[in-house]
């Protein structure tokens, strides 16, 4: 990846950032085999706005990905722990 | 501004998203080799505990954890979730296999005293709290109770539970865990702190849940109704 210094720091902290959150999704390999095939696909990308571009999508991955995790956690507490209420409605 | 400090009890278990296996010898269930994380009710603790220090409600928050060596993990996340220091109280697997709330609840409250502490923030466990804030040196804690909302004023120190819908707890990001490092993770025995950990309750047996029985097919309304006055639905 041929490009200035800094963002070439912010793109390998964002590569280990989604391997990092990508550990708990479903689907086994998935995420992970994804996530190296659509870095590789723009590894000569040059344009630096292009590039801070790519950058804010992988960061809006990182934040579905938390509200994916979040609402499965959380639908799972409640079907768990709160099913006499629901059948109450 | 505010001199409270907040201790937060996490607790490692199996991940919610691992399907639970009974033993073969009906002891427990099994734990080797599966997947352990935060009880998510103590990461709403934790959150709870963190946004009170954001708010400048609280000056310090310590998340601690009983439990065999791999507790510090947990310790780990709820640094890394904004918690300033960790107490671990080391049990060994074996001990905390066999570890009660009675026992637990004994830690607690000798660390509570020993930390000086002014607001004990749990998981879930009977009725417990949709919103906490401090008020003039006291704290003002909503809670859901049938037919409502109920708000109480606590004189500290004070414990609180929380509940599914308190907060929406942050994700421990890569960077945060790796900051979360270099925080103090304290390690003491429950035997420093004069705790008898001996239980006198013992486990008989595990055994999975009973399979849920087929359903019944009906063919007309009329059916339907004979069926459950039948078994005394109606």
């Amino acid at each position: 990846m041929k490009m200035a210094n800094s963002l070439r720091g912010e793109v390998l902290s964002l590569y280990k950032n989604l391997l990092y959150l990508g550990r708990d999704y479903p689907k086994g390999d998935y995420f992970k085999r994804r996530l190296k095939t659509v870095f590789l696909k723009n590894k000569d990308v040059q344009d630096p706005e292009k590039i801070k571009e790519l950058i804010r999508r992988g960061e809006f991955v990182m934040k579905e990905l938390e509200a994916l995790y979040f609402l499965r956690k959380y639908r799972a507490m409640k079907q768990r722990y709160y099913s006499d209420t629901n059948k109450t409605n | 501004m505010a001199e409270l400090r907040a201790l937060v009890a996490v607790k490692r278990v199996i991940d919610y998203a691992v399907k639970i296996r009974v033993k073969p010898d009906r002891t427990g269930v099994v734990t080797d080799g599966v997947k352990h994380s935060m009880n998510p009710f103590c990461e709403i603790a934790v959150e709870e505990a963190v946004r009170l220090k954001e708010k400048k409600l609280v000056k310090e928050v310590i998340a601690v954890s009983c439990g065999p060596a791999q507790c510090q993990e947990t310790i780990r996340t709820a640094l890394a979730m904004g918690a300033d220091r960790g107490i671990h109280v080391e049990v060994p697997a074996a001990e905390a296999e066999r570890l009660g709330p009675l026992q637990v609840a004994r830690v607690l409250a000798k660390l509570a005293e020993k930390e000086k502490v002014d607001l004990l923030l749990l998981g879930k466990q009977g009725t417990f709290a949709s919103q906490v804030t401090v008020e003039g040196g006291k704290l003002k804690v909503e809670r859901e109770i049938d037919g409502g909302l109920e708000t109480l004023h606590l004189k500290l120190p004070a414990v609180v539970t929380a509940d599914l819908r308190l907060n929406e707890p942050r994700y421990a990001t890569l960077p945060n865990i790796m900051k979360a490092k270099k925080k103090k993770m304290e390690v003491i025995k429950a035997g420093d702190l004069g705790v008898d950990l001996t239980s006198k309750i013992s486990v008989v047996s595990v055994e999975d849940p009973p399979q849920r029985t087929a359903g019944v097919k009906v063919e007309t309304t009329e059916d339907l109704v004979a069926k459950l006055r039948e078994i005394g639905r109606i």
